[in-house]
């Protein structure tokens, strides 16, 4: 294991000294009636009750959410007004599509390094069973229009340019906005650029379903994921994902169609990521505070780095370019990592990810001397990823983060290596350690 | 310019006179004679003054405008002609006010109540702040009186004959909102802004700008003209209609307060005579003038004074007061120690509704604990319910309910516990339960974490065992339902620490409770005194009574509902699980006619379980369950008894097992043991408590009546020694 050690830039070391989920559900089922921002207060609030956390200690909140809530478009603010935390908590809200709550705990993070925060609460939440729907352009102008006019038949002007089509709600994009291809396209395109099969694929999203149904059947997630009364009636409590499935197989995965491309595509809602309701949420303190308070640190994170290449190439290939920059600056090899946990957008992301950090003409666009390496499977995404845990966007991060260091500690390992791809081609990584 | 007063100022500014009431070494303004005096000498000097031309009234204390009257003075008062004599000279004052030649606006801000509100309604114009802390309303009857000083005059005739009954009748308070839809002020304003706005409009009326009318009862401010909308939507309005109907012609008029008294009477059973007499008060007023009507309320008033149901309510009033600073220990320089977060477990009816009045009324952070998740769904679900019928009455906005809400946590292990000040639990009646309770607690928490249980039967002592510091450990009996019963018991034993009790005196304060402190012993005081007599409801009932006889005889008594309907309520199991409790504690008296038994066997547990000494039927009336006769002695052969005879027997008992509490220093006052009895067991307020009721029909013919049902009935009817005592020795309990 690695032993505390002063970052080499000469920052103060950051411990993530605990963390919490709610269970990752599909869209549409039990968290159905919640908004983001319930299930963000929710996860917060029992994080702090099971820190047992003397919320005076708390100094701010970096909270994450990637689908807009328009009635409360701050979440994390929010969230210490909802959840009892003293006022004077400062809370900002930061949006890096499915890298949010890796982003949310970097700003803390460097908060915490540099000495201007000691204890910070940090993390993402989404739901996709309450997307905001809104209307059409010329709608919004005329109902503006009408609210501004002083009589009935100036109320009533406006909207007779209006158009059927302009009645329609308006859903938010799927598609990236400079290319508009979706996200399952560029996995196609990934997919047949960088020849993963299949069955490559269908085996990751395998391998995904039995790893985290392994974690849940041997209680690995008994400390990582809260029971959540759902209100306001509380008629159940939700106490487990809902998308990982033990009984799952080649064989069904193989049957099922390819979604995007469906003459000559491969990728299917079988090895693709759900969508998903849920939150997540992490505790970070400076080293000192941590022991002055008496905590025993999940972890220490070592390094992180965003990278970014054009959304037109391989969208979700963002991974491989902010892996080896994270590993430069943590002073490690891919030889040094005990886990590595990468964010499963799609099965062929991953592969294609894997890929590049394993190739050395990769390496060379890069103009590094060499690949980061072959990453050994039997250590990757050792209790599931998105494909089999679902998808939450903006609390996958916070998710992985907690998730890994707790298989660390499980297996008495040390340093672990965490991808997360996104939106626009951005890519983030993590070292940690314990 | 300012004259310097003992609780007045009065500056003149651009014309405006500004008197500024601030009673000297009060933290709120009350109304007595020698302040009437005062300021009346000030609107002389007002009336006189060329630099003044109209004058505005305003409070100096921070969030109060005027309280009322001061109570202690009419608790002086010897006689009915000293009583009227008193409301004369505050109607002849307010007269004056009422006819000055300049034009008064009553700046509003705080609590405008009682005498205060009668001020204000002698101006000419009312403007109120839009605070939380404003309220306005005439709590007279509260207290067995009326408003004294015009009120009952005045108000009717601002905003019509209904709405003013409903104010008078109740006492109720009125929010800013709604004292202006209804007419009680002309304008709301927000805080900062009230002095200048009044000063504006006392100028306006000086000069004629601002002519404010009044159609009577539905009167807003009408500054300017009443526009067509506004017409059409008075047409509209039900209220106006109703107004028109019901107060407009002698008809209507009549109707409106036949069906007023048939409410009333209804309510109060006969008891309250001050309701009453305010409602004949107003209509000598409206049918006979102004003149007729203040001749009215000063007689009233002066009757009402000297009457006992007011006396009595007047010291419960008083103790409540006294309670409000009493810190529960003898030592009054022992402080409360800061409370941020209570753990509860168990999350029943009990636990939740604590969760609740913690979350809502104290404003802290709460964690429950049950054993499952269906437990901590039942548990959320009680609270979020209770604060749904908040929002649903308007009485809290969504927004506050939710961040409330946000409060409250649970769990089905001890996480969250750790920063908890005092853990309350309300688990089942099982000392060995309890004492893992403690134990468990004590292996999450700190050495200072006060255990506080939520029994009604068991000793704190003995929970107290299990503590390796006892000193942490109390007694909190909170009564069902917790949200809206006003009683928090609490019970001390040998070792609670001083700063224990103070702070959860505290708690229960800060919960919007009445708190009492009695010695820890078998029941308490409380479930103590509530024992025997339901056990004397019971045997009457197995010598031949009839079930719904027992209930009305009571009731008729003062109680809020029968003894029977009560055992119902509270679980016939439960009633005879404390009743066993109590009978191993105190021998024989306290043993219970051997007929419960047969009840719970046929499951008849009571409302819980849908089937008790009466129907639950929703679709029907609750009426007595004739089938239960069959599990009674006389079967269905009910004899006839005196109903007097029936009340004074159970309500012996009561008053019997209280001074036994007073005398083994259970209670630490009388004043403790009548408090406790009105909040707790619903014991008749317009009797003042067990102590007061004994005081008041004299300890000797109480000992006389206990030692002839004693003749007749035995060992439980012994008189308490200390009842025994008092009367060798000529002693009275006040």
């Amino acid at each position: 294991m690695a032993k505390a050690k002063v970052p080499a830039n000469g920052h103060r070391r950051v411990a993530i000294v605990g963390g919490l989920r709610t269970p990752f559900v599909k869209a549409n089922t039990v968290f159905n009636d919640l908004s983001a921002l319930d299930l963000g207060r929710i996860v917060v609030q029992e994080l702090v009750q099971r820190t047992e956390l003397d919320a005076k200690e708390l100094d701010l909140l970096v909270f994450g959410q990637v689908v807009p809530t328009l009635t409360a478009p701050s979440v994390a603010r929010e969230i210490v007004l909802l959840t009892g935390l003293p006022r004077r908590v400062e809370a900002h809200t930061v949006m890096r599509a499915c890298a949010t709550s890796i982003q949310s705990m970097v700003a803390a993070a460097n908060e915490i390094a540099l000495g201007n925060a000691d204890v910070a609460i940090t993390g993402g939440t989404e739901s996709m069973s309450d997307p905001p729907l809104f209307t059409s352009r010329p709608l919004a102008q005329a109902l503006v229009s009408a609210s501004k006019a002083k009589n009935l038949p100036a109320k009533l002007k406006p909207f007779q340019k209006i158009k059927a089509k302009d009645l329609l709600p308006v859903p938010p994009a799927i598609a990236e906005y400079t290319t508009g291809m979706s996200m399952g396209d560029s996995a196609e395109k990934m997919a047949k650029e960088n020849g993963i099969t299949r069955r490559e694929q269908d085996e990751i999203a395998l391998a995904s379903h039995q790893n985290a149904a392994r974690a849940w059947k041997q209680g690995a997630f008994a400390d990582e994921v809260m029971h959540v009364p759902v209100p306001p009636r509380y008629k159940e409590t939700a106490t487990t994902d809902n998308i990982v499935r033990d009984d799952t197989s080649l064989e069904a995965l193989a049957a099922l169609k390819p979604v995007f491309d469906r003459r000559y595509g491969t990728v299917t809602a079988g090895n693709a990521s759900p969508l998903t309701d849920g939150a997540a949420a992490l505790l970070l303190m400076s080293e000192e505070k941590a022991k002055a308070l008496g905590y025993q640190p999940l972890g220490f994170l070592r390094s992180h780095a965003f990278a970014a290449t054009d959304p037109g190439d391989q969208l979700l290939q963002g991974p491989a370019y902010a892996a080896p920059i994270a590993l430069d600056r943590a002073g490690m090899s891919l030889k040094d990592i005990d886990l590595v946990d990468m964010h499963e957008a799609f099965a062929a992301q991953v592969a294609s990810n894997l890929q590049a950090l394993a190739s050395r003409s990769f390496a060379e666009k890069l103009g590094r001397p060499g690949p980061v390496g072959e990453v050994d499977r039997s250590r990757l995404n050792v209790h599931g990823g998105s494909i089999a845990l679902g998808h939450p966007f903006a609390a996958t991060g916070a998710r992985i983060i907690h998730q890994v260091l707790r298989a660390l500690k499980r297996r008495n390992l040390g340093t672990a290596l965490v991808t997360v791809c996104a939106q626009g081609g951005n890519g983030a990584a993590v070292v940690l350690e314990r | 310019m300012s004259t310097p007063g003992k609780n007045f100022s009065y500056a003149v500014d651009s014309g405006v006179a500004v008197i500024t009431f601030d009673m000297e070494g009060e933290p709120v303004n009350t109304l007595a004679p020698a302040i009437s005096a005062e300021f009346e000498a000030l609107m002389t000097k007002a009336a006189s003054d060329q630099a003044a031309k109209a004058i505005v009234i305003i409070s100096g204390k921070k969030d109060s405008f005027i309280a009322g009257a001061k109570i202690d003075m009419l608790q002086a008062v010897k006689s009915q002609a000293e009583a009227t004599g008193l409301s004369r000279q505050g109607q002849t004052s307010f007269d004056r006010l009422d006819a000055f030649e300049k034009p008064v606006v009553a700046a509003i801000h705080g609590a405008c109540l009682g005498g205060g509100l009668e001020w204000a309604l002698a101006c000419d114009y009312r403007i109120a702040t839009d605070s939380s802390k404003t309220s306005l309303g005439l709590p007279e009857v509260q207290l067995g009186l009326i408003p004294g000083a015009g009120g009952t005059q005045r108000l009717p005739r601002l905003i019509g004959a209904q709405a003013a009954l409903d104010l008078i009748l109740t006492g109720r308070n009125l929010k800013p909102k709604k004292a202006l839809k209804l007419g009680v002020v002309d304008e709301v304003v927000p805080t900062p802004i009230l002095l200048e706005i009044s000063k504006q409009r006392a100028l306006e009326l000086a000069n004629g700008l601002l002519k404010p009318e009044r159609t009577r009862g539905l009167a807003t401010a009408v500054v300017g003209k009443k526009s067509f909308s506004e017409m059409l939507k008075g047409l509209t309005d039900r209220e106006a209609w109703a107004e028109l109907a019901l107060e407009e012609n002698p008809v209507g008029r009549k109707l409106l307060f036949d069906q007023a008294r048939k409410q009333l009477l209804k309510k109060t059973r006969g008891k309250y005579p001050a309701p009453e007499k305010a409602l004949e008060v107003v209509k000598v007023g409206l049918e006979k003038g102004m003149k007729a009507g203040l001749e009215a309320e000063a007689q009233a008033f002066g009757e009402l004074v000297m009457s006992d149901v007011s006396k009595r309510l007047v010291e419960i009033f008083f103790a409540t007061t006294a309670l409000k600073k009493d810190n529960g220990t003898k030592d009054p320089s022992v402080k409360p120690r800061p409370v941020q977060k209570l753990g509860v477990l168990g999350g029943g009816l009990m636990g939740a509704g604590i969760a609740y009045v913690a979350s809502a009324i104290e404003d802290v952070a709460v964690r429950i604990k049950d054993k499952d998740d269906e437990g901590v769904q039942r548990a959320l679900a009680h609270v979020r319910g209770l604060y749904d019928e908040r929002v649903k009455k308007r009485s809290m906005t969504w927004r506050d309910a939710e961040k409330k809400m946000a409060l409250v946590t649970a769990t089905t292990d001890y996480s969250g516990f750790k920063r908890c000040d005092v853990v309350i639990e309300a688990v089942f009646e099982d000392l060995k339960l309890k004492h893992q309770m403690v134990k468990d607690i004590e292996a999450v928490c700190g050495p200072e974490t006060i255990f506080a249980s939520n029994t009604s039967s068991l000793p704190i002592t003995k929970i107290a065992e299990a503590s390796k510091h006892p000193e942490t450990v109390i007694g909190m009996h909170y009564f069902s339902p917790v949200n809206k019963m006003p009683l928090l018991e609490i019970i001390t034993h040998k070792g609670t620490a001083d700063w224990v009790t103070a702070t959860c005196v505290e708690v229960g304060k800060k919960q919007g409770k009445t708190v009492i402190v009695v010695n820890d012993g078998v029941g308490f005081y409380t479930s103590r005194i509530l024992a025997p007599y339901m056990n004397e409801a019971a045997y009457l009932l197995a010598e031949g009574a009839d079930i719904a006889e027992v209930d009305r005889a009571l009731v008729d008594f003062g109680f809020p509902v029968g003894p029977i309907t009560l055992l119902d309520e509270v679980g016939i199991d439960v009633a005879a699980k404390v009743g066993k409790i109590m009978h191993d504690a105190f021998g024989d008296r306290m043993l219970a006619p051997d007929t419960t038994d047969a009840l719970v066997k046929d499951g008849r547990l009571g409302r819980k379980a849908k089937k008790g000494f009466y129907t639950y039927d929703d679709a029907k009336k609750k009426e007595v369950d004739q089938t239960v006769y069959a599990l009674l002695p006389h079967g269905k052969d009910r004899k006839r008894f005196d109903r007097y005879e029936m009340a004074e027997r159970c309500v012996l008992q009561f008053v019997n097992e209280a001074v036994r509490c007073l005398g083994e220093g259970i209670l630490r006052s009388p004043r403790d043991g009548d408090i406790g009895a009105i909040f707790g067991l619903g014991f008749p307020p317009f009797l003042g408590g067990p102590f007061r009721y004994v005081d008041a029909q004299g300890l000797g013919k109480i000992l006389e009546r206990t030692e002839h049902y004693q003749e007749r009935f035995g060992k439980r009817f012994t008189p308490a020694p200390l009842l025994t005592e008092y009367v060798k020795a000529g002693r009275r309990f006040y």
